[in-house]
């Protein structure tokens, strides 16, 4: 779930009265469960809408690389150093099914880029805190990853094809991803003191940045009502993130950690657990740059892209000298 | 010391320090491609540790697992190049580090899967694999950088300048490699000389780059008699987790 409070038309969802005669056939064919592919016409505030979700997506796959990025060299085993970075490498994979993903909607990786680096795309707000000790790894993992898969499996049903494959595919490597992090926090659960400290230290930092993935409650917002008429949405933010809570809670138990929450219980009328919302301010403060990493992470891209330029440069004009030399043959 | 547990050593600990200098590169490669392909190269180098070491601790049966033999050994029982030591720096030296390694590998594992030692044949058959794709990378992207623009070309001379110096070391035998070399078990370093430098030469002319006249190397590292300044830094992050917390599993 790397799409966060993601804005579609802004004017409420249509009624067929009001729909033209292209927007109505549009409309059966998502309700018919049909999956809409590039070629086919589209309304301008779908392929918009897509554009943004798809791309907030990659753009948080490929900053993600750099929490997770920050412990390869510090990994406690070699094979803890390679599962992560196999994990590390599968998030980049990501991050180009779904550039490639929204390049058939007629916008450019390069355009995205230059999006994400003028702060006018954003990423999830989780790859703005810190990975601070190895347990954060673990809490990465089985949270972050977690509360991703609560919104990604169901967007394998999305609407439009090429995000809907670009899913299952992105699906089935992110719960290898999820499983890899409770195994961490397994480990040290049942560890050292020290470890156990680390791994309490981890799901305390983690937990409400966590649940603000899912962003704030959208049941009344017109922008979430057009995107699940679309289905480009398929939960509100409020059911993906309860069902989260309800999956995640029995697992910190398994694992002896406590969820720093003292309102949480079990509501045995609704068979869900009733929680705290997180500070919402924070959340809004982090969007807007006042995480405690938002600096790092854009300086860390910004470098890598303009280092990488001569290189980029270099290899076109590669390219392009032997595409020369074979036409001239 | 058994010659055999040295020369696994040797084996492993350039894939583990270059496997870590890849690493890196996480997050920051100048394309996601080179960000998938680094972190696949890394970790390709990492199994491929684990499998040396593996065997190292094996044949020293003293109890040492590959982890054992990566975390907790200081430098002066490193046995790793010096060229594996070297720092990143720009890509263009990345990737010409990495092609002056992998070619020297794929010539030195493709040997190794006639070893006389059914372990080390092993370990070279499935790493041929890996580090066949790997060559073939690092060398496309060498000549693309090298017969790319005037600032490229330029970047990958100077890195070309400056790494060649430690290309030498690689093929520099010792008594370890005389008696490993008398069982079968690996050729002698510098009987794949010659066919490195044609390797090398063909890609340096590929690249329009000009490999510098002298062959006068570093040494030091594969013997672990001299390393350079960087294998502490790097073994300063590397086990520092395993060293403050001792007891502890993960």
């Amino acid at each position: 779930m790397y799409a966060q409070m993601v804005k579609s038309t802004g004017h409420g969802v249509k009624s067929r009265a009001e729909m033209s005669a292209e927007e109505a056939h549009f409309q059966d064919r998502i309700d018919a469960g049909e999956k809409i592919e590039p070629k086919d016409w589209m309304p301008d505030g779908y392929r918009a809408t897509l554009i943004r979700q798809i791309a907030q997506h990659a753009h948080s796959e490929v900053v993600g690389q750099l929490p997770e990025g920050n412990w390869v060299t510090r990994a406690p085993t070699l094979e803890r150093k390679a599962i992560l970075l196999a994990k590390v490498q599968d998030e980049a994979g990501h991050g180009l099914y779904l550039y490639c993903a929204a390049e058939t909607l007629g916008v450019s990786r390069d355009e995205l880029t230059d999006a994400l680096l003028d702060g006018s795309m954003k990423y999830s707000s989780i790859f703005n805190y810190p990975t601070l000790t190895w347990a954060d790894i673990g809490a990465v993992g089985w949270l972050v990853d977690g509360a991703a898969i609560m919104n990604q499996v169901p967007l394998q049903r999305t609407s439009f094809g090429p995000y809907s494959r670009a899913m299952i595919r992105i699906c089935k490597e992110e719960s290898f991803h999820q499983r890899q992090g409770f195994d961490i926090m397994m480990k040290m659960a049942q560890g050292t003191e020290a470890q156990r400290r680390m791994a309490q230290d981890a799901l305390n930092r983690f937990w409400y940045p966590s649940l603000m993935m899912f962003g704030p409650s959208d049941k009344d917002s017109v922008h979430s009502a057009q995107s699940v008429a679309w289905k480009i949405k398929i939960n509100t933010n409020d059911e993906l993130r309860q069902k989260f809570v309800d999956q995640t809670v029995p697992q910190a138990a398994y694992l002896g950690l406590s969820i720093p929450d003292p309102e949480l219980e079990l509501n045995d009328d609704t068979g869900h657990y009733d929680f705290s919302e997180p500070d919402w301010s924070e959340f809004f403060a982090v969007l807007k740059g006042n995480g405690p990493c938002n600096t790092d992470r854009m300086d860390a891209r910004q470098k890598a892209w303009d280092d990488g330029a001569w290189v980029r440069d270099g290899l076109m004009a590669h390219a392009e000298k032997r595409n020369a030399r074979t036409a001239a043959e | 010391m058994d010659p055999v547990f040295e020369f696994c050593l040797r084996m492993g600990d350039n894939t583990l320090v270059l496997g870590h200098r890849v690493s890196e590169w996480c997050g920051h490669a100048p394309v996601l491609e080179e960000d998938i392909a680094l972190a696949n190269t890394a970790l390709d180098l990492i199994g491929q540790t684990q499998l040396w070491l593996g065997l190292a601790g094996e044949v020293e049966g003293k109890g040492r697992d590959a982890d054992a033999l990566a975390f907790r050994r200081d430098a002066w029982d490193f046995r790793s190049v010096l060229l594996v030591e070297q720092p990143g720096g720009d890509f263009g030296n990345t990737i010409l580090r990495q092609y002056l390694f992998d070619q020297w590998q794929a010539l030195f594992l493709a040997a190794l899967t006639s070893s006389s030692d059914d372990r080390v044949a092993a370990i070279a058959a499935k790493a041929s694999k890996e580090v066949a794709y790997h060559v073939e990378r690092s060398r496309g992207t060498v000549v693309g950088l090298g017969d790319g623009t005037a600032e490229s070309h330029a970047r990958m001379q100077a890195a070309l300048d400056r790494l060649y110096p430690y290309v030498g070391e690689l093929f520099a035998g010792d008594t370890v490699d005389e008696e490993i070399a008398a069982r079968g078990i690996a050729p002698l370093p510098g009987s794949l000389r010659d066919a490195y430098d044609a390797a090398l030469s063909e890609t340096v002319a590929k690249a329009t780059l000009t490999l510098p006249e002298s062959r006068w190397t570093h040494t030091g590292g594969r013997d672990g008699t001299r390393h350079s300044e960087h294998l502490g830094h790097i073994l300063t992050e590397m086990q520092w987790l395993q060293r403050a917390y001792p007891d502890a599993t993960w």
